[in-house]
This record gives C-alpha cells, sequence and structure tokens, in this order.
C-alpha cells in the first residue's frame, strides 16, 4: 500500500513538473511569437547577447569535442569494418552518426554544461537576492524579461551550433579517413555526401531545436523555483544539468522512434 | 524639490483608503503566518508596520504588493481586491506603487542608472534622452548624483538602498513601500534613510508603508503604526496611541523584555541533557 503510494505520488510530481515545463516553454514562446505582435517588446539586443554567450562562444569547445567524437567513431567502425575489407564505409558510418544522433545529443550536452546551468544559476541568485520579486513588483514579467530572450537565443543557436557540431565530427573523421583509410581529403568528403540525405541532416536539426526548448525550461524553471539561501542556488544547478540530460535524453528517444515509425527510417 | 512630480491621483474618492485589509490569513506549506489582520492606511499617510522577526511583518508586505497570495482575506488598492483582479488589472496598479526591497534587490548586471530606468523603458514611449534626465532627477532625489554608471556592487549598503528607492520612485508611485529600510546600516546611515523618507512624505504625499523593527526610526517617521506578534495584530493607532497601549506583548516589545520561553527552554534542554548549570562550573575547563 506503501509501496503504491509512494510510486502515485513520484507519478503527480513528474507529470506536475512536465506540466509547469511546458507552461514555462508556451510563456516563453508566446512573448517570442507572438508577443511582438500585440505591442511588447521583443528583447532582440538581450536575445543577440544571450546568442554570443550560448552560442558563439560555445564555439572552440564545441568544435574541440565533435572533432575528437568524428575521430573515436571512425576508429570505432573501422574495428568492425576492417573485417570485412569495407573501410571505404567509414565515411558513411560517421556521416550518418554524427548527423542523426551524436551531432545534436553531444552538442545539447556541451550546452546544458555552459548554458543551462549558467540559465538556472543567474535566476537562482535574482530570485535570493528579490530581484525576481523586484521584477514582479515593477509589473514587468520575469517569462518575458529573462527567459523570453534565452529561449530565443537557443532555439536558434542550438541548430546552428549541432552543424557545425556535424561538420567537425565529419573533419574529425576524415582524418582517420585520409591517414588509415586511403581515401584523399576530397574523397572523403564526397563519400560523406553521398551518404547523407536531406532528412539525416534534417531530423537531427529537428531534434536540436526540441533540446533548445528542453534545456532552456529546465535551466530558467529550476532557477525559478530556487528556494531561501545561497546553497540552493548550488542545488538548482546541479538539479537543471541532471534533469537537463535526462530529459534531453528522453526527447531523443521519443523523436527518433518518431522518425523511425513515421517512415523516415 | 520639482513640482512637476505631484503624483496623479486615482479615481477613488479621497475620503476611501487607499489600502485596506480585510481579515487577511497567509499560509505556507500549511502553517499560517497571518490569522486574519485587518486594517486601513488612508491617502497620503505613512503607516509603519512593527513587529519581532518571525512575526509576519515581511509575509503582510509580501502579501500587500501581490507576491505572497492570501489564503483568505482581502487586500484593496486604490479601491480594487487585489486578490480577485486580472493580472493585466493588477500590473496597472503595480505601476503605481513602488518597492524598496530590504537588500534593494538592485539587477547586479545593469548600471544604477539603467537600473532606475529599467521601469521607465518597460512602461513608457519616452525618448531615451527623457529617461536620462528622469534617471538623473530619480537619483538626485535620493542623493545619488552622478552614479549613473556605477554598477550595484561598487555601491555601499546605504547608497544600494538609496539607488533601489530611486528605482521606486522612477514612476511616481502614489504607494512607496519600504522593507527594512535601515537594517544592515549604521545609525548615521538608517538615519539618512529615514530622513529621506520624512522627505519624500513631504514632498510627494505619497502613501508610504514602511516595515521594521527599528524602534527609533518608526517613530520619528510614522503617522500611525501597527505593532503585529505571531501573525496577529495587537496594537494599532498613533504613535502616542501604540505606545500607551497596555497589551503585555505590546509592552515587552517597546520595553525590549526578552521573550520569557527562551529561557525556559534553557531549562528544558538542561533537563533532557542531566545537566545542570552548576555542572558547566565543575567540569574541566580549557585550564584542564
Amino acid at each position: 500500500m506503501e509501496l503504491a503510494q509512494k510510486i502515485g505520488r513520484t507519478v503527480i510530481d513528474t507529470l506536475a513538473y512536465l506540466g509547469a515545463l511546458a507552461v514555462l516553454g508556451a510563456r516563453a514562446s508566446y512573448f517570442t511569437f507572438i508577443g511582438p505582435f500585440k505591442g511588447k517588446s521583443l528583447r532582440f539586443q538581450a536575445a543577440v547577447a544571450q546568442g554570443m554567450e550560448v552560442g558563439v562562444r560555445a564555439l572552440p569547445i564545441l568544435s574541440l569535442i565533435t572533432f575528437f567524437i568524428g575521430l573515436i567513431m571512425a576508429l570505432q567502425s573501422a574495428y568492425e569494418l576492417r573485417r570485412f575489407g569495407a573501410l571505404y564505409y567509414v565515411a558513411t558510418a560517421v556521416a550518418l552518426s554524427m548527423t542523426r544522433e551524436l551531432g545534436p545529443l553531444i552538442t545539447a550536452v556541451i550546452v546544458i554544461g555552459r548554458s543551462g546551468s549558467a540559465f538556472a544559476a543567474e535566476i537562482g541568485t535574482m530570485k535570493v537576492t528579490e530581484e525576481i520579486d523586484a521584477l514582479e513588483t515593477m509589473a514587468v514579467s520575469p517569462i518575458h524579461f529573462l527567459v523570453a530572450p534565452k529561449f530565443m537565443a537557443m532555439v536558434l543557436m542550438l541548430p546552428c551550433l549541432t552543424i557545425w557540431a556535424n561538420t567537425m565530427g565529419i573533419l574529425g573523421g576524415s582524418l582517420f579517413g585520409v591517414l588509415q583509410a586511403g581515401f584523399t581529403f576530397g574523397g572523403y568528403i564526397r563519400a560523406t555526401i553521398e551518404a547523407l540525405f536531406l532528412r539525416d541532416v534534417v531530423t537531427g536539426l529537428i531534434k536540436s531545436f526540441m533540446f533548445g526548448i528542453t534545456i532552456t525550461a529546465v535551466g530558467c524553471h529550476e532557477g525559478l523555483n530556487t528556494g531561501g539561501g545561497a546553497e540552493q542556488v548550488g542545488r538548482s544547478t546541479t538539479r537543471a544539468v541532471v534533469v537537463s540530460i535526462f530529459l534531453v535524453i528522453l526527447v531523443d528517444l521519443i523523436f527518433t522512434a518518431l522518425f523511425f515509425f513515421l517512415g523516415g527510417q | 524639490m520639482p513640482e512637476m512630480l505631484s503624483p496623479v491621483l486615482t479615481q477613488v474618492p479621497s475620503r476611501e483608503p487607499m489600502i485596506s485589509l480585510r481579515n487577511l490569513r497567509v499560509s505556507y506549506g500549511g502553517r499560517e503566518i497571518l490569522h486574519g489582520v485587518s486594517f486601513d492606511v488612508q491617502r497620503g499617510e505613512t503607516m509603519v508596520i512593527l513587529g519581532g522577526s518571525g512575526s509576519g511583518k515581511s509575509t503582510l508586505l509580501r502579501t500587500l504588493v501581490g507576491l505572497e497570495k492570501p489564503s483568505a482575506g482581502e487586500v484593496w488598492i486604490a479601491g480594487k481586491n487585489f486578490s480577485a483582479i486580472s493580472d493585466t488589472e493588477k500590473d496597472q496598479i503595480r505601476k503605481k506603487i513602488g518597492m524598496s526591497f530590504q537588500g534593494g534587490a538592485l539587477f547586479g548586471s545593469m548600471t544604477v542608472g539603467d537600473n532606475v530606468a529599467l521601469p521607465l523603458r518597460e512602461h513608457t514611449k519616452l525618448e531615451d534622452s527623457t529617461i536620462d534626465i528622469m534617471v538623473r532627477l530619480k537619483l538626485d532625489q535620493v542623493g545619488l548624483s552622478g552614479f549613473e554608471d556605477y554598477l550595484p556592487s561598487e555601491l555601499s549598503g546605504g547608497m544600494k538602498k538609496r539607488a533601489a528607492v530611486a528605482r521606486a520612485l522612477a514612476m511616481d508611485p502614489e504607494i512607496l513601500f519600504f522593507d527594512e529600510p535601515s537594517a544592515g546600516l549604521d545609525p548615521i546611515i538608517a538615519a539618512g534613510i529615514d530622513q529621506l523618507i520624512l522627505e519624500l512624505k513631504k514632498a510627494f504625499h505619497m502613501t508610504i508603508i514602511v516595515v521594521t523593527h527599528e524602534l527609533a526610526s518608526a517613530f520619528l517617521i510614522a503617522d500611525r503604526m501597527v505593532l503585529i506578534n505571531k501573525g496577529d495584530v495587537i496594537a494599532l493607532g498613533t504613535s502616542q496611541e501604540v505606545q500607551n497601549s497596555r497589551h503585555p506583548k505590546v509592552r515587552q516589545f517597546f520595553d525590549r523584555v526578552a521573550e520569557p520561553a527562551v529561557a525556559e527552554e534553557l531549562d528544558y534542554l538542561q533537563m533532557l541533557t542531566g545537566h545542570h548549570s552548576r555542572q558547566g562550573e565543575r567540569s574541566p575547563g580549557k585550564s584542564g
């Protein structure tokens, strides 16, 4: 009986949490897509500043990591392909795994670490120092003022970063291709382009767009629900990272399954 | 003082109270903090809400500005039931109130000038140059001329409070709320903040609500005061009336008598641990 109660409670809490994320996401979308037509300012400048922080400043670390991931994928797939004398297909393996899965996912994980956590910490600190309350008493919506620019920056930047990550991963794979699999650089790129369909890239980008919404919603929600005291900011930040990673994987699973069963393969 | 900023009064008949609390109850997670608080604040009046730590006075203030929802009862501001109106209407009222938070609550990533300009940029269509002038005017009113380009972290505690008051004044509010204006300040700076409140009151005839536990400051600025103890109003009236109250808790607050329960708790603790106060003397100290 007690177990049933616990399970029930957990399910209700989880649904309430997801509901809160959905409401936050919806309100942020309202201020981004509908608000500007109803006389509410679109915080373009703030969004550009966030975009710099979320996107442009992430490029060095993202490039390095995805280059390595591409190289690793080449090595791992070559391990198996070599046995069939099919090293030519290394380019295909790297291209597909990067664009369909690893590009969006690794990008999301890096953005969670850099920006999802920062959102929670920034908003959490503002909550603790009563700055969020101050906004509300000034009749300024914290969602409009703080969350919407982050939301805008994320849904725009995450697909861009993903394209970049895909490219860097393919370059990483080409290093192996040129040195070990007898490709010329141009040949490797041609093999990659031959292997890819537009839908491989597009499904990855759709996923990264969804990841952007998820990461922003979780980071901002955790920040806005920070309790009193500095240690609570730390707790929110940790939760933002853990929950974001979990939900990104979940969203990934849902969309991958969706694309699979909808015939996109 | 610039007379052009005299408050534009709303369409409420002037006899009606500016703020009216009716049997207000507020709970946090199942625990009731305020047990039915009722009082009125008249237009242009300075009301001081007094109370010790944990009395519920801060919760009362947060409820007044709509940051907490009452579990029962009503808050009427400018003739509107604050807990029953739409968010849009609520925002209309909020544009006419200013709040100075205990720690200032200035936005750390913006300069002092941008902090003061924020409500103007959000709610008015004024030109940037006009906003600049208004910001300078507000900062001048609180004695912070020339600090527009400083970050809040570069200001002292007293200056932060003044900057917060300047931001609260930005929209020419009709009601001004202060949360512990002198908390954490030395007596001279605190007196300066009291003086500032008195000046604002004299210059703009605003309705001012101050939450504090500083008696000296309360008696200096209050037209009337209300004393809150454990979520109940135990005294309400002019400074003189409240001071003459015979209510034991009121006397305790004004005469600064320690809570007897604390002493009892110590006895209780000693009883639990089996220690007697004499034992402390006999136990081997640092010398041993």
